[in-house]
């Protein structure tokens, strides 16, 4: 299935879980936090939340800023 | 500070500082922890950005090992729904219900928008979190978004990393007379007169970052923004004299002397 991280398009096999795309960036799961189509997925759901075709998942951390 | 008991509590918080800072600009992480440690700050905002594998080391590591309590901004959003969605994402990721609400108009001004922000900060409010808007130096404005719930009000004194100082003191002076929560004096602050100005028109607190992260001498700009911070304060609580036309003498006339 079609699903975009961080405004990249990929192919990712069926039923792929949030946590398993968040490890495709990043081994760390404190100080991160993903939005899928614009929503928060807490970070205690994302083993239970499957990623579906032409979802948008958006991976943030803290920067620099401000 | 000479006065113990003066503290700034921000949302049922204290804090000993009256120095914000911000991490935007710094050189290197290096550059910013020597920096945050001379400012002698308790608070300091963090951006939320997507994460980029290539990136090592994190301003949060720098914010955790110096116990500074970190104040994520929604810098970058144009819209309410945008400012709310980043605010949630970095209250996930970073453990706090606290944000700096920041909804900008354009990209050449970075100036505040008011309407974005206002309804972002209802929604934000309504939400659980310790909301703090960034907003222009407008006090009607300030004391909407105070009776909205907001736990601080943040007026610029100017554009972000204009370095230009409080161009409006009058404003700053009507916001903070009105406001019953903490007038934090954020943006465009060039040097540490210009931080003394605020404390000393009465802010609360002052936030300031490229003053800092873009001097060439960082750390040095950092200990002179806290003492210019605490000077200003000192002044304020102290009473200035009253400006006057003429002199006033200030040794007694002599008679017989004339």
């Amino acid at each position: 299935m079609k699903v975009t991280i961080n405004g990249d398009a990929g192919e990712l096999p069926d039923g792929t879980t949030v946590a398993q795309a968040v490890r495709t960036l990043t081994a760390m799961t404190s100080g991160v936090a993903v939005a899928v189509n614009d929503v928060v997925v807490s970070r205690g759901a994302w083993e239970s939340t499957s990623l579906t075709e032409n979802d948008r998942v958006e991976v943030l951390t803290a920067v620099q800023g401000g | 500070m000479s006065d113990e008991d003066d503290v700034l509590v921000i949302g049922g918080e204290k804090f000993s500082s009256r120095l914000i800072m911000g991490t935007g600009g710094a050189p290197s992480l290096e550059v910013l922890d020597r920096a945050l440690e001379a400012s002698g700050t308790e608070l300091t905002t963090v951006a939320m950005r997507r994460l980029d594998p290539a990136v090592q080391g994190s301003v949060l590591d720098v914010l955790r090992r110096r116990g500074i309590k970190v104040l994520p901004n929604t810098a970058g959003c144009f819209t309410a729904g945008e400012a709310v969605l980043t605010a949630r994402l970095a209250r996930e990721a970073l453990e706090t219900n606290w944000v700096k609400l920041e909804v900008i108009s354009d990209e050449r001004t970075l100036l505040p928008d008011p309407i974005e922000t206002f309804d972002a900060a209802e929604r934000l409010v309504a939400d659980g979190f310790v909301v703090l808007p960034y907003i222009g130096d407008d006090p009607a404005l300030a004391r909407r978004l105070e009776q909205a719930g907001c736990a601080a009000v943040m007026p610029l004194g100017a554009p972000i990393g204009s370095g230009l100082g409080i161009r409006n003191p009058h404003s700053i002076e009507l916001i903070v007379e009105a406001a019953s929560v903490p007038v934090i004096l954020d943006a465009g602050l060039g040097t540490a007169s210009d931080a003394a100005l605020a404390m000393e028109l009465g802010c609360d607190a002052v936030l300031l970052a490229t003053a800092v992260t873009r001097a060439q001498r960082p750390e040095l700009m950092a200990s002179a923004m806290r003492s210019a911070v605490e000077a200003g304060r000192m002044a304020r609580l102290a009473g200035r004299i009253p400006r006057r036309r003429y002199a006033e003498a200030s040794s007694p006339s002599l008679p017989g002397f004339a």
